[in-house]
């Protein structure tokens, strides 16, 4: 059990996120940083998919209420336990009645906070994961607050050993290292209606930086720049959109849609984030700029493969390491 | 069939089986979403069948985008596209007017219409489900008659009550959730659209034809009080 004493700015419960209700128009969600998420999981034994707190440029304040074994990667929000720092993308050792904290947001915007036997919430449509405008998942469909008492599951065999061997062998200092987030170039596929715009909102796509906007969250990011014009004004029917995807208002400003995204749009996608870049604006906020390259569909998914192979090899060498 | 494939990003392709609105392409949208389900490739992880497109999200680890085109085009060979449609008809009865439709009379005034003739004109059509998008459990439906039209509010309501009906255009739809939006509310359904704890969590699928019935107060708190 954990108590949030604080609840931060804006914590959720999120996983990978609920799939297979998009026909029926219910958001996806999950976590924002999935490549983060997945390897917070991995560092304390859970399965990838294991509900953790996401936690948005200030961190929770939260009391643990037995030894837990727990892992941080992403943002780097400064965590602490009982005043004293502690290292992000490693295992770590909590003892009961220790309370872990955060302060300043020294870099990115996202953390995950990983617990050994996962965070027990009721699943809605598959998911764990909170979606706060559809008041879905997670605890009450809400963010955290203050006095929320959640629940640890129970931890696996693999678990158990990192445990042993973290809380036995605490100075050993290894990590996963984790991205950096300093003026990242973001790469992009044509979207489907990338020859309606003008050549010279193509060329400005690639070659000037834009700047994230007040309006950013979950759903998506506003960004603000040079504007995107259409040749001509061409009505579009709705169809599906997707994490990543990138659409322009009339006003000529580029929106990219994140993990709270609606499932369909009736914009025009200029272009398409690839979905291992996404991770990187994830850890972006507002004033934050950003630079675009554009690449083929071909090189996206075999980059793809490679991030898959990569996160395969750090659940291997754990595994390793622990048996 | 004219099909085109059009990647949207490194893990979905869009299948357009058209490029306007009307019943044929809708069927079609229909008939691949009915096969899609029926016979799921493994390698599929969902699909959203949208006006014209029917768009296919995979795991690229699994398989390439050009791979996923032949696949589905293999897949879609074995559809034949003159099959009858089968669809469900769903009534939504729904109380006109009053606290719950307070842009009714506006809706009459704009079209020269008495508030009956509305409720009459909007009573009297069968409406296909398009799509369902925007929210979850919101129907995009096809077929309002012109005669009612009428323009979004100039100043978009901050909150629409859950179940509200509106006018938008020359659109119909139904609200499943609280949001702004700037439709012509002109009445509200006793009837969830939105079921999140059901394994079907909308009351209305794609394909659906759909009927509305005029209550009366009384009716809607009736059934506004054993709805589950």
């Amino acid at each position: 059990m954990m108590t949030i004493i604080k609840p931060g700015l804006f914590s959720t419960i999120q996983d990978l996120g609920r799939y297979g209700y998009q026909k029926y128009g219910v958001v996806v969600s999950g976590a924002m940083d999935s490549l983060s998420f997945r390897i917070a999981n991995l560092l304390v034994g859970n399965e990838e998919n294991t509900p953790v707190i996401e936690m948005t440029i200030v961190g929770p304040s939260i009391q643990f209420h037995k030894d837990s074994l727990i892992a941080i990667c992403g943002g780097d929000l400064s965590p602490s336990i009982d005043g004293l720092p502690v290292s992000m993308g490693r295992p770590i050792f909590v003892k009961k009645d220790s309370t872990l904290q955060f302060g300043k947001c020294k870099n990115g915007a996202r953390a995950y906070l990983a617990v050994s036997g996962g965070i027990v919430t009721p699943f809605v449509m598959g998911s764990a994961s909170t979606y706060v405008r559809g008041q879905l998942g997670g605890v009450m469909g809400r963010v955290l607050q203050s006095g929320d008492q959640l629940t640890i599951g129970y931890l696996n065999e693999l678990s158990k050993k990192i445990r042993e061997y973290v809380h036995t062998k605490a100075s050993e200092n290894w990590f996963v290292p984790f991205l950096k987030t300093i003026h990242p170039i973001v790469r992009l596929l044509q979207g489907r209606e990338f020859d309606l715009f003008t050549d010279a909102s193509k060329s400005l796509l690639i070659n000037e930086p834009f700047t994230i906007t007040a309006e950013a969250d979950r759903m998506g990011y506003r960004l603000s720049g040079p504007k995107l014009m259409q040749k001509e004004h061409t009505e579009m029917l709705s169809a599906a959109v997707t994490i990543g995807t990138i659409q322009v208002t009339p006003d000529g400003s580029p929106i990219i849609l994140l993990a709270d995204r609606q499932t369909t749009g009736g914009y025009p996608k200029i272009a398409q984030v690839i979905s291992i870049d996404l991770p990187l604006l994830a850890q972006m906020k507002p004033m934050d700029q950003v630079r675009f390259q554009m690449i083929t569909l071909e090189e996206a998914q075999v980059l793809f493969r490679k991030t898959e192979k990569y996160i395969a090899t750090i659940k291997r060498a754990i595994e390793l390491k622990f048996r | 069939m004219d099909l085109q494939f059009y990647p949207l990003g490194d893990q979905a392709v869009i299948l357009e089986l058209g490029k306007i609105i009307n019943p044929t392409i809708h069927k079609h949208v229909q008939l691949v979403s009915k096969y899609l389900e029926e016979y799921p490739p493994d390698w599929i992880i969902e699909f959203t069948p949208a006006f014209t497109t029917v768009t296919v999200f995979y795991n690229p680890t699994v398989l390439f985008y050009e791979e996923v085109c032949q696949e589905l085009s293999h897949l879609l060979s074995n559809i034949s596209w003159d099959e009858r449609e089968k669809y469900r008809i769903i009534e939504i009865p729904v109380c006109y007017g009053g606290e719950f439709g307070p842009d009714l009379i506006n809706v009459a005034k704009i079209n020269n219409l008495t508030i009956d003739e509305v409720i009459h004109i909007h009573t009297s059509r069968e409406y296909i489900v398009y799509m369902i998008g925007f929210a979850p459990g919101f129907p995009y439906l096809g077929g309002m008659s012109e005669k009612i039209a009428a323009p979004r509010k100039e100043t978009p309501r901050l909150k629409i009550p859950a179940r509200s009906v509106g006018i938008a255009g020359m659109q119909t739809g139904i609200y499943p959730i609280e949001t702004p939006g700037g439709w012509q509310i002109i009445g509200r359904t006793p009837v969830d659209l939105f079921l999140p704890s059901n394994e079907v969590p909308s009351l209305l699928r794609a394909g659906d034809r759909v009927r509305f019935t005029p209550i009366s107060l009384e009716q809607y708190k009736e059934m506004e009080q054993t709805r589950s």
